[in-house]
């Protein structure tokens, strides 16, 4: 994956008032890629996802630096023009979907609204839902459903149905997977290497788990203090760390040898 | 990780007069059985008995009956011999201190409005553990022993991280010495190296203070450091339960092959192709006739659809209820999820490196 990449972001830094949260000089995620974000809670990488939606703001954060999107800088774009984009082409998920869902509207119909929204018609956002439905391997029959009726990793994939159905080329995934069942979470894990197959969609996973990194990313970047400490291929990075504290991370995953 | 590097060898079975034992646990929440039959020992410690399953596999539920939290619809509980359902008067109050829980969110568990150091107190406090005059240092030492500064006592639960106030949560549950700890998925809401810290203070003060602890969890990795034996959980009833070694490395129920597949591995070499099972787990209120996993075994047989499978011996403290165990034990294929191009590609790469 090299050249510019779909996604790119150059000199971004994040700040409150005087305190700086993120400093990246260079992240670039490719077509069809599925690029690992790795660090620990407070290291920025959830405020670089707000970040790259534009929505950093809305928690009081200022942003300066580029952020493109197939060579189109976003950070100049007006709040309507990026709202386009936001959805349509860059969509995100988040790690407790129970919160990202209005508990009083049918799931079915927070994603035909979304189509909707985006321009869709009524017979057509019915048809589109069902058919990304179908897509994420759930039965549209749980369209009729509300949040609560709806498992965690049923309700996550009701999520990645909503970028399904908008056609997204971006998935911002920011920690889906934490608050899932390993089982469940290796079903989650397994559709996004499908989405990445059949649809091409370049997917920024964030995630604490450098196994469960592993066992996705083509490439992987490491966060720490909003600095991003080492990046490269996931398979060299994760074999042979060149930064003692990807080494940390790397010691800190449980593995199945039983010592007892 | 290796949190559990330096235990002692754990014995393979709990002996003759268990601290804990659940015999027949049967609990009913309306039409659904949440946990149907259950019968588990724990040794004196230092021990740890894992639970594994998932969501809705009647793990939590267990534990929060030995608390004594929900009430049992059938068989009994017996801790250090006497019936904890009829515990009345001062033995309950006993029995409440020597019995332990830790939950997976801390922010639930503690008073947001109370200082670590009041948090603590108010359990030396009301089990008369110190005297009055004694209570401030021993919170200190408290504090000091699960791996924060003695000045935590003076700060509020949301000026702390999640993994400080889950060893607050240890600390407060250690305050008035239990025999037996409840982990409820003490880790599940942490980052990896918090969990990795956590791991590592359990191990530590299972061997200082002669723990005794149920791991409830739905990650086999966790348990494999921590306990030495491990109960696999499926719809409310075990579906195998031995040794933790003994079932990850020759597990006899495709569950427990299914469970210990999904556990994502750094190394390609300790990655295996996922066992897919379908669909999702079946609606408790109508459990599957027959072997309540059957509708998502893939070896299942006409056989797993009629007749329950009952516990029994795969091994020298192994028991599985399955009806192919020995299938899974002879290797049996079971279908896995196709490793995608792109994973392939990099597992290639992996290997070329020096």
């Amino acid at each position: 994956m090299t050249g510019t990449g779909r996604l790119g972001i150059s000199g971004l830094q994040i700040s409150f008032g005087s305190r700086q949260v993120v400093s990246i000089e260079e992240l670039r995620l490719g077509h069809a890629e599925i690029l690992g974000l790795a660090g620990e809670s407070g290291s920025g990488k959830s405020m670089t996802t707000l970040a790259i939606l534009g929505l950093a703001h809305t928690v009081g954060a200022s942003v300066s630096g580029s952020i493109t999107l197939d060579g189109q800088e976003l950070a100049a774009l007006p709040q309507e023009r990026l709202r386009e984009i936001r959805g349509r082409r860059i969509a995100a998920i988040f790690q407790s979907s129970a919160t990202a869902f209005n508990p009083v509207y049918r799931v079915g119909t927070v994603v035909t609204k979304a189509l909707r929204l985006h321009g869709a018609s009524k017979s057509d956002a019915a048809d589109q839902a069902a058919e990304a439905m179908r897509q994420v391997l759930l039965s549209p029959d749980l369209m009729r459903r509300y949040p609560s009726q709806l498992s965690g990793g049923q309700l996550q994939r009701v999520a990645i149905a909503l970028a399904v159905a908008l056609r997204a080329e971006i998935l911002l995934a920011d920690e889906p997977t934490s608050a899932l069942d390993v089982t469940v979470q290796a079903e989650v894990l397994d559709l996004l290497r499908d989405l990445r197959e059949s649809v091409g969609m370049s997917i920024l996973f964030i995630s604490h788990d450098l196994a469960v990194v592993a066992e996705l990313c083509d490439r992987v970047a490491v966060m720490r203090h909003g600095l991003i400490v080492e990046q490269g291929p996931a398979s060299r990075v994760l074999a042979a760390p060149a930064h003692p504290y990807t080494a940390e991370l790397l010691e800190s995953v449980p593995t199945l040898a039983s010592p007892l | 990780m290796t949190a559990g590097g330096d235990l002692p060898a754990g014995r393979d079975l709990p002996e003759a007069q268990p601290l804990l034992r659940i015999s027949d646990l049967t609990v009913r929440f309306g039409p659904v059985r949440a946990v149907n039959g259950v019968s588990l020992a724990v040794a004196a410690g230092p021990f740890g008995l894992g639970l594994v399953g998932e969501s809705g596999s009647g793990k939590s539920t267990i534990g929060r009956t030995i608390l004594r939290l929900v009430r049992s619809s059938g068989g009994s509980i017996t801790f250090a011999g006497s019936d904890v359902g009829s515990l009345r008067g001062a033995a309950l109050k006993a029995y409440r201190r020597d019995v332990q829980i830790v939950f997976q969110d801390p922010d639930n568990s503690l008073d947001p409005r109370m200082r670590i150091g009041a948090t603590i107190g108010e359990v030396l406090r009301a089990h008369h553990v110190v005297p009055r005059g004694a209570i401030t240092e021993r919170v200190g030492a408290l504090i000091a022993e699960a791996g924060l500064d003695p000045e935590f006592a003076q700060r509020y639960p949301h000026q702390m991280s999640g993994g400080q106030r889950q060893r607050v949560a240890i600390a407060r549950a250690l305050s008035v010495q239990p025999r037996l700890l409840v982990l409820d998925e003490p880790t599940s809401a942490l980052d990896v190296r918090s969990q990795a810290q956590i791991l590592k203070l359990i191990a530590r003060l299972r061997s200082e203070h002669n723990l005794s602890y149920l791991l409830i969890t739905h990650n086999f990795g966790v348990v494999s450091e921590l306990c030495e034996q491990t109960a696999v959980l499926y719809l409310g009833k075990i579906a195998e339960i031995g040794t933790t070694h003994v079932l990850l490395r020759a597990p006899a129920h495709p569950y427990t092959v299914a469970l210990r597949s999904a556990v994502p591995e750094v190394t390609v070499a300790g990655r295996r192709s996922r066992i897919v099972l379908p669909g999702d787990p079946p609606d408790a209120t109508s459990p599957p006739s027959g072997c309540v996993f059957h509708t998502r075994c893939p070896l299942a047989v006409a056989r797993c659809r009629t007749e329950v499978p009952l516990l029994r011996e795969a091994g020298p403290a192994h028991q599985v209820a399955c009806h192919r165990a020995e299938d899974v034990l002879a290797g049996a294929e079971m279908p896995t999820h196709r490793r995608p191009a792109a994973v392939e590609r990099r597992e290639a790469s992996a290997s070329e490196l020096p």
